[in-house]
């Protein structure tokens, strides 16, 4: 809905604030609260009522060699089940006081909520065996980096009105070049702003035509994706596959070990004891995320994907910040996508972000076009699929299918307005003409 | 009162004053262009133009990426001609065998074999013609259905189904397998319209979800008992009956009715929108969903009933890929073919009869492609950069029309969504 | 500052929207610029913000030729604008709007929040404002949000404030507040541009007038002026906005509404439990001041959003029922928004003629859509109605707004109707479009069809109402006969009950 829509409707006297409260604070919506206690009952009823009493779930908690050795972690599971789906249900339930009570509920404490129920689920899941905790998370951090990259690629855009479907595009344009170019020249580091300028080149090609040429957002995102998909596999097949040593087998960033911090049990190992392109990406959440609220640039960047004219009479150059920020998002998801070649297997395969750009979006859009949203989201998605390859090592009742539909299932809930409302920036996606 | 100057009042020239300034004229205004070229010949003629840019940027791929090409480019100091013929040659080479696989093959004993390669055509067009307007029919509506990649997947699971576990007679296995794969694909595109209508959740985001629901659902369908084939461990499902496969056409290829399908699906949704109560409908909330409200057409209904044909659209391409070229499930049943019913939908503009051609168009180029790598060794994926450019052109008529200095207007795409907030 | 316009010429296409304008504004005076909706005012102002582009003539101010090339040129050269659609974020902070375009930081263009909203006190102090810099935007009154756009010129030191339309918005109450501030910005040497088509706001704040009509200057005063006088300028003769309209016996009531109460998308009560009753033969206006829940009255009337109470057509109940119930019921509506709820601009005319009937005979037989009938309806229809188009297949978006207005009439008008609820019926109209659309209006009385008219806009209702609803937050505050004195009605609106209102009037 535009501003004048919203501010028409308001006019007039309408009714006294004081005496209708409806007034003053918009309705919450009661997907959450519901959703969080429909969850934790079928959790308390599915999983803690049905799982046998006498087994119980191992969690290792360090590795053999790490410097603190800390105990394996074993619950009862039927207790800890009960205990941590009541637990929710008693979140859901201060969720849904607050929203009778029209106050402003703690987010914290439906995300805890939320988390309570995943754990649930994985002691539910590991009923009877023992799992690698910190390898789990790991896994799950390794998975989302390159997610946590998109959905930044994505915030950078979206918050700044452009709608980017093309981050698959630019992460895979990201890992074809850095691969390319660090085999060339030797050097990972020049392969990594080669990333950079593959992700740009692609940003550069949906700001020219989602700006200067106003072709429809959607199209352009999803034309580009199928083109950089193309212009790879052919340059795949018809070089990197015929002469791999050359053109295809770049040197891999190693681990690099922060001294003490990476000795804490399980957080250290998980965190502090990853490559170079993680370490960036902790920045850059940060970073993003500081920039977009607190300072003059997130402002303007804001009030662009908000309220263009509005921007535009307040003398900024609307199309030119989105142009921009366009091109920043090119580079950021081009260095996540160095992180498929570089940072992980050494080398490009065909299509190898296997739509992993659409599950950034999904995390985007779950964290609502925020920073630290869409890192939530990012580390939730790459949770569950790492959960699924972990899992089936352990062989446990549900098809790892399920596992890997999940971050799916769950952004539609999200659309849906199952699990609160998501709202994109008001301009997302309209093109500006002034 | 004191009116210094009050001058009389001519009536001013021109039309009465509009409440406000009149914007300046669209694209699509097609009077108001000095073209001499009949209105729907422009799509085509953009269509054209299109084609050849793509081609062209699809030269300087094959060129660069050409070993014989980077050869000669070593010394292209000394002898300069080397890489020039070398670039000639490879371009033409490769495009020469992409026109053999697609349309004529020169190079055929027999007539039969001339001609052979227009059914590969029409096979690999199948699909696409069927897949564009489950696609092209919903942008009438105001809806961007990114879907049919799932909806084709889904559509063929439940005609695959049918196609091998019943036993039926001939004709009748093959109608109820059609009929079962329709209704799988329109559940499938139906959940996106419900979802649209009842909490107004933005069907790109739910559709792109949806089809990653529908790969892993195949894919564990594919490893249950009721579809995995006995004795096998890769998920492959039992062959379909012969008498739920949908006949071929033509003896020695493997084109089949599912193409005749296609186009009745073409037909009908050409009727649909232009000669039904239900398309009017369609189109009056495509292009203004409140004025439709207001004139007491139920908008979420549309919603819903336009992706449920859209389901049963994209299941026509379904069963043809299921019961007609492939005749087994396979998790790659419906691979790629969402993203080029996107393609083909825009480069037909939404319009049935444009879907038929685009899907022809890609039909030829995707059959082209294999003859050109077997022939030449160019990689067949230089038709999906092809096909992205010819859309990427057609979508920005403006680039195209100042490379060729075209001074027509229209013929392009326009805007077809609307955010995520619409 | 002094400014002045210098035959400002602007052109879009064929049609020229400013002709050769010219203006001098002082400083500290209230510059009233008059004119109808569509004279140009809007684009002169545009063209001076550095919004749009001149075709000819030149800016002075202060006698230095300036010209610029965007807004912000405007704002640092000290002209500020308050549009009719605010130009603020709704997300945003009052303080975040304020500064937009001119944060202040510290250093590393870091936000210095505490600078931002210190900026905003200061100005709201030195003015009598009085405005939270931390508030939300969107969650303010319209009110408040307009003083909002006021201080963001300000803050820049606007010595030129441009005001659009701004009370179109606002209640009398706030419409007065308004016009004191302006004439304290005034008194401390701000000269001020009003643009207004309303003569009561001009007769009481104007220094100076200007009247526009199709883009040109057709008059200049200074007060005392004779307010009919000015209303002849705008409209370019007499206005008789009297309708031909014979008294006439009304009959059994058709529309019935009870304890009507809609909730908007905000929870906010736009209409709280409202009674009215509609006769054939009969048309009651609803007035009031925009935004004080008419829109919501007849989209609820109309099953178009969620209601709670009680709407009655001839007896049968309606409320609750789809939008196509309503309509079957005998219902005919003419929607405010002409462009976005009355027509599809990118269909024909013809199409837009059966919108609503397209669904059966003659223009379907079964699922089957019949192109024929449609177009035969449609030649009948643009001749009965005079609609000008080049032909019923041209897109309904090529009309101009009266001709549009014509086919949503044709198209409601030709059912055979029990109730026609008119919205705003002729805004954004020329003044021949509102006569004909007048005249069509009363014709369906006279043939006894039960009318409802919701109109901001007091003489369109004194000229058709048989009776008078006012409305004012929400509630009727009355109703009252035809003839009932603009005084009273004003009272009304601005919220004073009938008894009050007549006893001070």
């Amino acid at each position: 809905m535009s501003a004048d829509t919203t501010s028409n409707r308001a006019a007039g006297p309408a009714v006294d604030p004081a005496a209708d409260p409806a007034m003053v604070q918009p309705r919450r919506g009661w997907g959450t609260p519901v959703a969080l206690g429909v969850l934790a009952i079928v959790t308390l009823v599915g999983f803690g009522a049905t799982v046998s009493g006498e087994l119980s779930s191992g969690f290792r908690l360090s590795d053999a060699d790490d410097v603190v050795a800390v105990p394996t972690l074993t619950v009862p599971s039927q207790t800890a089940i009960i205990v941590l789906g009541v637990l929710a249900l008693a979140a859901a339930g201060y969720v849904g006081w607050a929203v009778t009570t029209r106050r402003r509920p703690l987010p914290i404490v439906a995300i805890a909520g939320g988390l309570l129920l995943v754990a649930a689920f994985l002691v539910w899941a590991v009923a009877g065996a023992e799992i690698p905790l910190v390898s789990l998370l790991q896994g799950s951090l390794f998975l989302a980096v390159p997610l946590v990259f998109g959905s930044m690629s994505g915030v950078l855009c979206e918050r700044a009105g452009v709608i980017n479907i093309a981050i698959e595009g630019q992460l895979l344009a990201g890992a074809f070049a850095s691969a390319v170019i660090a085999s060339l020249t030797g050097s990972i580091y020049v392969g990594l702003i080669a990333a950079m300028a593959a992700g740009l080149l692609v940003s550069w090609l949906l700001a020219v035509f989602a700006i200067r040429f106003v072709v429809d957002q959607i199209v352009l995102g999803f034309v580009l994706n199928v083109l950089v998909i193309g212009v790879t596999n052919f340059l795949y097949g018809q070089v990197l596959a015929n002469d791999g040593d050359r053109w295809n087998s770049p040197e891999r960033f190693q681990r690099l070990r922060i001294p003490v911090l990476a000795d804490i049990p399980v957080v250290g190992p998980v965190l502090f004891d990853q490559t170079l392109i993680v370490y960036c990406m902790y920045v850059t959440v940060a970073g993003l995320s500081f920039a977009l609220f607190r300072t003059r640039w997130g402002l303007r960047v804001r009030a662009v994907g908000e309220h263009p004219k509005a921007a535009d009479t307040a003398g900024l150059d609307v199309n030119r910040i989105r142009f921009r920020n366009v091109l920043l998002s090119g580079v950021v998801a081009g260095f996540g996508g160095a992180f498929f070649t570089l940072g992980s297997v050494g080398s490009f395969a065909e299509e190898m972000t296997s739509g992993q750009g659409f599950i950034a979006l999904a995390a985007l859009i779950f964290g609502r076009w925020s920073p630290l949203g869409a890192l939530v989201g990012a580390l939730l998605f790459g949770f569950a699929s790492n959960l699924q390859s972990v899992l089936s090592i352990i062989s446990t009742p549900i098809p790892s299918e399920f596992l890997l539909m999940a971050p799916y299932v769950v952004t539609i809930f999200a659309v849906a307005g199952l699990v609160g409302k998501v709202r994109a920036p008001a301009a997302d996606g309209i093109p500006y003409r002034p | 009162m004191s009116a210094t100057t009050a001058p009389p009042n001519p009536p001013p020239p021109g039309p009465p004053a509009p409440p406000t300034p009149p914007a300046p004229p669209t694209p699509v205004d097609a009077s108001a262009s000095p073209a001499r070229i009949p209105t729907w010949l422009r799509g085509p003629l953009l269509t054209l133009c299109a084609l050849i840019l793509a081609l062209a940027v699809g030269a300087i791929l094959i060129a660069v990426s050409d070993e014989d090409v980077r050869a000669a480019a070593a010394y292209f100091g000394a002898r300069p001609g080397d890489t020039l013929s070398a670039i000639v040659g490879a371009v033409a080479d490769a495009y020469a065998a992409l026109f053999r696989g697609a349309v004529l093959d020169t190079r055929a004993e027999s007539a039969a074999g001339l001609f052979a390669p227009i059914a590969d055509t029409l096979l690999f067009a199948t699909p696409l013609i069927a897949g564009g307007l489950a696609v092209a029919l919903p942008f009438k509506a105001g809806m961007f259905n990114i879907g049919a990649e799932g909806q084709i997947a889904i559509a063929a699971v439940g005609a695959a189904y049918v196609g091998f576990t019943c036993q039926l007679p001939l004709v009748i296995h093959a109608v109820v397998a059609v009929v079962a794969g329709l209704v799988c694909g329109a559940v499938w595109g139906g959940i996106a319209g419900v979802l649209r209508a009842a909490t107004g959740a933005s069907e790109v985001i739910t559709t792109i979800m949806l089809n990653y629901i529908a790969r892993f659902g195949l894919l564990y369908l594919l490893s249950t008992e009721a579809f995995l084939r006995p004795g096998r461990n890769d998920p492959i499902s039992p062959p379909i009956a012969d008498s739920a496969a949908l006949p071929a056409l033509l003896s020695g290829s493997r084109l089949n009715v599912g193409l005749i399908l296609a186009i009745l699906a073409a037909v009908f949704t050409w009727w649909l929108l232009t000669r039904s109560t239900i398309g009017f409908r369609f189109r009056a909330v495509g292009a203004n969903p409140d004025a439709a409200r207001t004139a007491g057409i139920s908008v979420p209904r549309a919603y819903i009933g336009v992706m449920l044909i859209a389901g049963a659209l994209a299941g026509v391409a379904g069963v043809s890929q299921v019961l007609g070229s492939e005749r087994v499930l396979t998790t790659g049943i419906s691979a790629g073919l969402g993203f080029d019913a996107i393609t083909v939908a825009l480069l037909g503009r939404a319009n049935p009869v444009g879907v038929v051609g685009a899907g022809l168009l890609f039909g030829a180029l995707n059959a082209g492609a294999i003859t050109m790598q077997a022939q030449t060794g160019t990689s067949l994926d230089i038709v999906t950069v092809i096909q992205a450019l010819i859309v990427l052109f057609i979508a920005a008529p403006e680039l195209v029309r100042r490379v060729f200095r075209l001074r027509v207007t229209g013929g392009g795409i326009g805007q077809l969504s609307k955010g995520w907030n619409a | 500052m002094r400014l002045e316009l210098k035959g400002i010429t602007k052109r879009f296409g064929t049609f020229v929207a400013n002709d050769a304008i010219d203006l001098v504004v002082e400083p500290g005076e209230v510059h009233c610029l008059l004119g109808e909706n569509g004279a140009g005012k809007s684009t002169l102002m545009n063209v001076l913000f550095g919004l749009l582009h001149a075709d000819d003539g030149e800016v002075l101010l202060d006698d230095r030729p300036v010209t610029f090339a965007s807004p912000r040129a405007a704002l640092a050269a000290g002209i500020g604008m308050v549009n009719q659609h605010f130009m603020l974020v709704p997300v945003f902070t009052v303080a975040e709007n304020v500064v937009l375009g001119d944060e202040p930081t510290r250093g590393g263009g870091v936000l210095d929040r505490a600078l931002a909203a210190r900026r905003v006190r200061d100005v709201s102090a030195r003015f009598g404002f009085e405005l939270d810099p931390e508030a939300i935007v969107g969650d303010l009154p319209v009110g408040v949000q307009q003083r909002v756009e006021i201080v963001k010129s300000l803050v820049h030191d606007a010595k030129i404030l441009i005001l659009d339309e701004p009370t179109a918005v606002l209640t009398p109450q706030e419409t007065d507040e308004l016009l004191v501030i302006m004439r304290g910005l005034a008194d401390a040497g701000t000269a001020i541009v009003f643009i207004t088509h309303k003569l009561r706001e001009v007769a009481a704040i104007a220094d100076r007038i200007t009247v526009i009509r199709r883009g040109r200057v057709v008059g200049q005063a200074v007060p005392p002026v004779d307010t009919a006088e000015l209303a002849g300028l705008m409209v370019g003769r007499d206005v008789t906005l009297t309708v031909d309209k014979q008294p006439i016996e009304s009959g059994e009531v058709r529309l019935c509404v009870r304890s009507l109460t809609v909730v908007d998308e905000r929870g906010a009560t736009a209409v709280a439990g409202i009674d009215l009753d509609v006769r054939a033969g009969e048309i009651l206006a609803v007035a009031g001041v925009q935004g004080n829940g008419q829109t919501e009255l007849c989209e609820a009337i109309l099953g178009l959003r969620p209601a709670t109470g009680s709407v009655t057509v001839d007896g049968a109940e309606v409320l609750g029922r789809p939008v196509r119930e309503t309509l079957d019921a005998g219902v005919g509506f003419i929607p405010e928004d002409r462009s976005s709820d009355g027509i599809i601009s990118s269909f024909s005319v013809a199409e837009n003629l059966i919108l609503d009937i397209h669904d059966r005979a003659p223009f379907a037989s079964g699922v089957a859509y019949r192109l024929d009938a449609c177009r035969d309806n449609a030649v009948s229809r643009v001749d009965e109605f005079d609609i000008r188009t080049t032909s019923v297949d041209a897109t309904a978006g090529s009309l101009s707004g009266g001709n549009q207005q014509k086919v949503v009439l044709a198209r409601e008008l030709s059912r055979p109707l029990r109730v026609l609820i008119a919205s705003q019926p002729t805004r954004g109209l020329d003044v021949g479009s509102i006569e004909y659309v007048h005249r069509r209006v009363v014709r369906e009385r006279d043939q006894g069809t039960a009318v409802l008219v919701v109109s901001t806009e007091l003489d369109e209702v004194l000229a058709l109402a048989d009776r008078i609803a006012v409305m004012y937050g929400g509630r009727v505050m009355g109703v009252v006969p035809g003839d009932t004195s603009r005084d009273v009605l004003g009272l009304m609106m601005a919220g004073i009950p009938l008894a009050e209102a007549e006893a001070e009037a």
